[in-house]
């Protein structure tokens, strides 16, 4: 073992912490967290490294070497490492790491803080997944990989067979043809999937500042779901009173002025799990928001789909009521009294703000299934 | 030590090439301590670079990030360490295993110019040279704190303590007066100057021409006023770290623990004031003996390739290794053709002066007494010249708040040294000193930053007083310039002050 993994471990039991600490501010405020790839998103922690009596901006500068005239912008944006970008200089005490946390650890310290159970996957399916591994060589690939020895050795041995080297002066130039890149291959990795299927009304009443909510409630579901599954498939339900399957922009981004009829888009989600994920072999989970305005006789026909074909569907069926500036509907009271309390795959919550999104998670997630 | 019996031994092919390039070496007239060659993977290399080169230190979280940092950027291929040299008798290096068999040659080349400046640049002479082994006592100790105090009890001051790692006076190793006139005068030793004030009298009239207390009472009053204009210390310090060990109220621990970070602070700082010349040595010597000695043909382009990496310019940071590396072979090439001195410097004729050439051959002397005598800051002082810079396309850039961006600000001599000179005093770091270590007669300690025209971060220096305060364990307040106006940074424990300096 490297003495190194002590130090390691205490730095990121440092980092877990200061996380953890501020976990309820980050799920509050989802918009603080910046993704960076698929699997690492970067949180911005206080203070994690050492303070100095340093320069500001105004005296971070230098000497550099190559063209251009004065007063051109030099390329690279800020060039003292370890300097954030932005003014630096009149942001007293705001100085921010920015730390790379995996979806994985977050997941984990979610799952830990959160008390959440972890979820049994039902129905392993023989569904493989791929995953790579750098062993051959490549004529095309990103310059970063470029493989060096080998592009020359082409270009050299291209020169020869052409007649054009000449060993008095052994200048060897390649040519793209030359070019040799490091490169993967694949090897299959078994997987259970998941599919996350949101609901979410956009009927005139919820406003904005509600779809940002539900937006920052899904990013947290799906990490953690992310985390239980190899792999989840995410699928995005609008509706006012019509309903259709739109992808991940669309969602977040479409108002509509129409009145509103849950049962259409417990019509898709139902005809959306017939045609393309079979229970047997898929985890469903659902995720309903709404401000909990529905047409009136619309509620039998809406429970009835989600009594008859949902729930028996899914994992899990979460209605998360979203207060709307014309308060709060009644939808949520007709599933109170339609399936009671306390049921085995259906859970309820009122999100009256973002300050509600922690405890919405906890009892979405609280049942691990 | 111990870890180091893990790393593999060179193997065969490896010791016959280090043979090869020690023989060159000497015969270049470098002169080292017996150096040790080590293979080790690439997670252990990044472990041993994370500890600043050592394999054993003291645990800290930070050499954890530091690490996590450089195993990343590896695994994504955007960084890779070829080398690591150890500046201590015997000198330890340690080779990467995936290197390729040239480059392994050129790195062995490079740490061999390296062992020399080590061993024989004046900035190194009062290093301990057995740090190694210190190193690894500092580490034994503070974890022995670690067992009796606590991990974080003794983490958190550690943490405090690198705050004011920087503040260290460089140059101490070379001054001895030093230590003694930090130390307080004893105060209590009024009696001995009776003051006047004191009128003549007979013995039995003493009590009443000279009332006791009224002459109690004076003697109180001098000896505040005296304590009052006493300067303590009598001038600025610029070794903190001494001050706040010698006079904070430190648990023997702590107090251990502080003279640790400063033990190592000034065992790296040579380093930190010859990285140019350092890296430039090494690699005018990596590359005269690989061109004129160690490649096979079969090693070219590897070669090119590496040494053409290592010495790649950017337009935002000068590289080291490149600036070095061609002040070194400039210096050489003007020795060599008599090209300095009174005649050189005073002679006009633009032709004359580009065909100068007097045959002085004395490129090679000249470079050696340079690596020997001087710093970074002295080197660029005395060597870079006008034409180097025209040469080079040098430019000096700063930041322009009106476009939040970074700028070519000169194409200027003048100015383009004086932004090195500048990046290079003090390493580049505020100079901060401790003005009085009994502010307001009230035990608070008050720091000052000689203003150059550059503002602190007030960001950072807020937290390092937090840090110093902890250290301190009373008000700590510093001087410096923010927004043109001399103000007076103070923390007391539970708020921060910022007071405008009349």
């Amino acid at each position: 073992m490297l003495k190194i993994d002590q130090d390691g471990r205490r730095f990121k039991q440092i980092v877990r912490g200061k996380v953890r600490d501020n976990l309820r501010k980050y799920i509050t405020h989802g918009e603080m967290i910046g993704r960076k790839g698929r699997n690492l998103i970067s949180i911005p922690l206080p203070q994690l490294d050492v303070p100095h009596f340093r320069y500001g901006q105004n005296g971070s500068g230098g000497v550099g070497q190559g063209e251009g005239e004065v007063g051109t912008p030099i390329a690279g944006g800020a060039p003292q490492p370890g300097q954030g970008q932005g003014n630096a200089g009149s942001d007293p005490g705001a100085h921010i790491l920015e730390v790379d946390v995996s979806l994985e650890e977050l997941a984990e310290i979610l799952g830990d803080e959160l008390e959440l159970p972890r979820i049994e996957p039902k129905g392993k399916a023989n569904i493989t997944d791929e995953k790579a591994r750098y062993t051959s060589v490549r004529r095309t690939g990103p310059e970063s990989l470029r493989h060096f020895r080998r592009t020359y050795m082409e270009a050299l041995r291209r020169q020869i067979s052409s007649n054009s080297y000449d060993a008095g002066s052994p200048r060897v130039i390649p040519i793209r043809e030359d070019k040799r890149y490091r490169s993967w291959t694949t090897t299959p990795m078994p997987q259970t999937t998941a599919v996350v299927v949101y609901l979410m009304d956009v009927s005139g009443s919820m406003t904005d500042e509600q779809k940002q909510v539900v937006r920052t409630t899904a990013f947290w579901l799906d990490t953690w779901l992310g985390s239980q599954y190899d792999g989840i498939e995410t699928r995005y339900i609008i509706h006012d009173a019509v309903a259709r399957e739109v992808d991940e922009e669309t969602f977040y981004h479409t108002r509509e002025s129409g009145g509103t009829r849950i049962s259409s888009a417990y019509k898709v989600c139902a005809e959306l799990i017939k045609q393309k994920f079979a229970p047997s072999e898929w985890n469903i989970y659902c995720f309903q928001f709404s401000d909990g305005d529905n047409w009136g006789e619309d509620n039998e026909q809406s429970l009835r789909i989600l009594r008859e074909e949902l729930i028996p569907a899914s994992n899990l069926f979460c209605y998360g009521q979203v207060e709307s500036p014309y308060g709060s509907g009644e939808y949520i009271r007709a599933l109170r009294s339609a399936f009671g309390g306390a049921h085995d795959k259906l859970t309820l919550a009122e999100i009256e703000n973002k300050e509600g999104i922690y405890d919405a998670i906890k009892s979405f997630l609280g049942k691990g299934k | 030590m111990a870890s180091v019996d893990v790393f593999e031994p060179l193997p065969p092919h490896l010791a016959d090439i280090q043979r090869q390039m020690e023989g060159y070496a000497r015969g270049h007239g470098l002169d080292f301590f017996p150096t040790i060659f080590e293979v080790v993977e690439a997670d252990q290399l990044n472990e041993v670079a994370a500890y600043g080169g050592f394999p054993t230190r003291y645990p800290h979280w930070r050499f954890g990030m530091e690490f996590e940092q450089l195993a990343k950027g590896y695994a994504y291929g955007l960084q890779k360490i070829y080398e690591l040299v150890i500046n201590n008798d015997p000198c330890y290096a340690y080779l990467m295993k995936s290197n390729e068999l040239t480059d392994q040659k050129l790195v062995m080349a490079h740490v061999y110019g390296h062992c020399d400046f080590f061993k024989n640049n004046f900035w190194f002479s009062k290093t301990n040279r057995k740090m190694m082994d210190q190193m690894a006592n500092h580490g034994m100790r503070i974890r022995r704190h670690m067992d009796r105090f606590g991990v974080e009890e003794v983490e958190n001051f550690i943490d405090a303590c690198l705050s004011i790692e920087d503040l260290i006076d460089i140059h101490l190793p070379f001054i001895k007066r030093h230590e003694e006139s930090v130390k307080p005068k004893a105060l209590e030793d009024d009696a001995h100057d009776e003051p006047s004030g004191r009128f003549a009298a007979k013995g039995y009239m003493e009590s009443f021409v000279n009332p006791p207390e009224v002459l109690s009472a004076e003697a109180e009053r001098r000896r505040v006023e005296r304590r009052q204009s006493e300067q303590f210390p009598s001038q600025p310090v610029r070794d903190v770290m001494l001050f706040v060990l010698e006079n904070a109220p430190l648990k023997p621990w702590q107090a251990d623990v502080l003279s640790i970070i400063r033990d190592e602070a000034y065992y790296f700082a040579p380093q930190g004031q010859t990285k140019i010349m350092n890296e430039g040595w090494a690699s005018y010597w990596h590359s005269t003996i690989m061109t004129r000695q160690g490649i096979q043909p079969a090693d070219l382009i590897c070669y090119c390739d590496h040494h053409s990496g290592t010495m790649a310019s950017s337009s935002t940071r000068l590289n080291p290794y490149k600036l070095g590396i061609e002040l070194f072979r400039d210096i050489e090439d003007r020795w060599n053709r008599g090209r300095f001195g009174k005649d050189f410097d005073e002679c006009d004729d633009y032709v004359a002066k580009h065909h100068w050439d007097t045959a002085a051959g004395l490129g090679k002397q000249k470079i050696f007494e340079v690596r020997r005598i001087y710093n970074d800051l002295m080197f660029i002082d005395e060597f870079l010249t006008l034409d180097f810079c025209r040469q080079h396309k040098l430019f000096s850039f700063g930041y322009n708040p009106g476009n939040d961006a970074y700028e070519i600000e000169s194409r200027e001599f003048p100015q383009i040294k004086e932004r090195l000179l500048f990046n290079l005093t003090n390493m580049g770091r505020p100079q901060i000193a401790v003005r009085d270590g009994n502010y307001k007669n009230r035990g608070e300690l008050f720091l000052e930053h000689t203003f150059n025209g550059l503002e602190l971060k007030t960001g950072y220096a807020q937290d390092t007083l937090v840090n110093l305060y902890r250290l301190w364990a009373r008000p700590v307040h510093i001087e410096t310039v923010i927004d043109e106006v001399k103000t007076t940074l103070s923390y007391d424990g539970h708020e921060h002050k910022g007071t405008q300096v009349k």
